[in-house]
């Protein structure tokens, strides 16, 4: 990617478009009559860079390959048998490390690949049906939601404490997940204030705020010494518990999630137009939304379920899709979804491999993902002022 | 292609949650393959008139007729490929290119698991090469200036090939030069059987372009017809509560507010 040609970063234009108020053409229009001809925009756009079809089929492959190449660095990376990275040879030699890759180092990375995927594909979808670039898988309550589910689970139940993050954690957590996007869109029918999307975000976070507020009173009165540690450590989110058994048992919803998602992935561009547009369009705009809506949410409360909160994936990484491949979903959607799939597995193999202790997966998401936010936010100053004109 | 007609019988609507209906009776019959311009002051119920016809509205009593048929007998799909809107004022948050916008348009031929096939590809560029945009395909919407812009959803409009074509203000914000280009397609989609319906706050551009013309004020429509019968100074300065002046210079009708 050559910095020169880059013309926008797209997701900042995102950015600054919701932050101010007027969004109207008239203002675009007005603005460009103000500071000259948008010819001077055209030059900075190297035509080939959207919606090349060639060029959008090469980054997606590309993308696939780092993909790939992320996950077998994975598997030979850890602490065994010395820290980083073990010789392939010693599959074949060392049952022992044989033992490691095949059920511990397998299902964990098979789950933070479709853990960073479903955050990803989630992510993208909600951004794409909420036409709102700031919103994030969490946020109708689904994550607090969640939050509350396990936390209740590990002091109510005390489901933790026979077998650390069994089985009760991850039913309860997926169903508050769930609970949490009923509750905020039964909430968000009877606000009597804004339109759909608006009464949505409220509602979602008056939820979350309850949710949240639940997680709260559980860790007041959680036992410090056993409960409280862990249900500290879910809500950072980690990988650390997962079996086999648990990453197939997310298997069946999410992968099912990610295919309807996947199908439907042009579409998804007419349900980001308004209303009217999308339904004049022939689109049934409310449900279509809606069946995404269910599809994204049911993967991610199951995801979440096992790997506690992991924030950030589901913010960033459709983002760097957009402005890697352009705001069409057709390539946005699989990019972000094997992008969310690498940088998941990144940073899980960072969080285990590190330091001789775990880190927790949500702390180190947060870090890298805010980072490079940051740095890209940076490194393009002029392009932003660009934009800021244009 | 027989162009379509569009009944309004009794029209009763009101928006959820609001006390004040918008029409308590309305009837309209709009003429198939002509021109219709709607005028009248904000809160008219301009709009609101367009979101009926495209069925995105369905209202309280009273029935919307296209081509003699209501708008549930016609599926989804099917509708979008008769009913064609460029919205007022259209928000899209993302930076698609325009040739991804365009394309857009072809969404109603196309099932929920389709994305455009390569004939697709061919209208959309078509329909951009006729609004004089072929050479902007590549650009991002959010660079366009607000002139460029109005000519790509256009653009959509076209690629969708509708029967009926809805246009809200179409040509507000819009210089001189791409007004002219504006009206000039219409002109020529009405001249291939479609029936355009656009409303405005500019009395001149109805003048220009429409055959004929709505007056309404608060949800009803003050005087209905033909051009030359409706658009009287008398029937303008009720409409906009201001004395309005009609002149004539050789063939064009000139507004003027005293």
């Amino acid at each position: 990617m050559t910095r020169k040609s880059c013309p926008l970063p797209t997701w900042i234009s995102h950015l600054m478009e919701y932050a101010s108020t007027d969004k109207s053409p008239k203002d675009a229009s007005q603005r460009h009559n103000q500071h000259g001809e948008p010819e001077k925009a055209k030059g900075l756009i190297s035509p080939t860079r959207y919606g090349n079809p060639v060029r959008r089929q090469r980054l997606l492959w590309g993308l696939a390959a780092l993909l790939v190449v992320t996950v077998v660095v994975a598997i030979f990376s850890g602490r065994y048998p010395a820290p980083y990275l073990m010789s392939p040879r010693l599959l074949a030699e060392d049952p022992l490390a044989r033992q490691i890759v095949l059920n511990l180092r397998l299902p964990r990375i098979l789950t933070a690949v479709l853990l960073g995927m479903t955050l990803a594909g989630a992510g993208t979808v909600f951004q794409m049906i909420f036409r709102n670039p700031l919103v994030e898988p969490g946020f109708l309550g689904v994550s607090q939601g969640a939050a509350f589910g396990a936390a209740l689970s590990i002091v109510a139940w005390n489901a933790g404490r026979q077998n650390a993050s069994g089985p009760g954690i991850q039913v309860s957590a997926a169903t508050f997940g769930f609970l949490g996007l009923l509750l905020s869109s039964t909430l968000a029918r009877r606000i009597r204030y804004g339109g759909w999307t608006l009464r949505l975000v409220l509602a979602g976070i008056a939820v979350s705020a309850l949710f949240s507020a639940g997680v709260g009173i559980l860790k007041y009165v959680a036992d410090p010494l056993t409960q409280l540690p862990e249900l500290v450590f879910w809500m950072l989110g980690a990988l650390w518990s997962v079996t086999w058994s648990k990453a197939l048992s997310i298997l069946p919803v999410t992968v099912t999630a990610l295919v309807l998602l996947l199908l439907l992935r042009w579409r998804l561009n007419l349900l980001a137009l308004d209303d009217a547009t999308a339904f004049s369009l022939g689109a049934a705009p409310a449900r279509e939304r809606m069946v995404l809506l269910i599809a994204a949410v049911a993967a991610v409360s199951v995801v979440v379920s096992v790997s506690g909160i992991v924030g950030w994936i589901g913010l960033i990484v459709p983002h760097l899709a957009r402005r890697l491949l352009g705001a069409d979903a057709q390539g946005s959607l699989p990019g972000a979804l094997l992008i969310g799939g690498a940088f998941a597995v990144f940073c899980d193999t960072l969080a285990r491999t590190m330091l001789p202790g775990e880190i927790p997966l949500g702390i180190l998401a947060s870090l890298i993902g805010a980072s490079i936010f940051i740095a890209l936010m940076l490194v393009q100053p002029r392009s932003l002022g660009h934009n800021i004109t244009g | 292609m027989t162009p379509i007609p569009i009944t309004l019988s009794n029209i009763h609507f009101r928006y959820e949650g609001r006390e004040v209906s918008v029409f308590e009776g309305l009837s309209l019959e709009i003429p198939p393959g002509s021109v219709t311009a709607i005028l009248g002051p904000n809160g008219a119920g301009k709009s609101t008139l367009l979101h009926l016809i495209l069925g995105l509205l369905t209202p309280s009593d009273g029935d919307v007729l296209l081509a003699q048929r209501p708008h549930r007998s016609y599926s989804r799909r099917e509708l979008g490929r008769l009913v064609g809107l460029v919205a007022q004022e259209e928000v899209i948050p993302f930076s698609f290119t325009v040739q991804e916008y365009v394309l857009l348009g072809r969404a109603p031929y196309l099932n929920l698991l389709e994305s455009p096939r390569p004939e697709d590809f061919i209208i959309a560029r078509d329909a951009l090469a006729r609004v004089g945009a072929a050479e902007m395909a590549t650009r991002p919407l959010q660079t366009l200036s607000g002139g460029e812009r109005q000519l790509v959803l256009l653009a959509r409009v076209l690629a969708q090939e509708p029967r009926i074509l809805l246009l809200d203000e179409p040509t507000a914000h819009l210089d001189l030069g791409n007004k002219g280009r504006v009206l000039s397609l219409v002109k020529q989609q009405v001249a291939t059987g479609v029936t355009a319906i656009f409303t405005t706050h500019e009395p001149d551009l109805a003048a220009a372009l429409a055959d004929y013309v709505v007056l309404m004020r608060a949800g009803q429509a003050l005087a209905a017809g033909l051009l030359e019968d409706v658009f009287t100074a008398e029937n303008l300065s009720r409409t906009y509560d201001v004395p309005i002046r009609v002149m004539r210079v050789e063939n064009h009708r000139i507004v003027l507010v005293e």
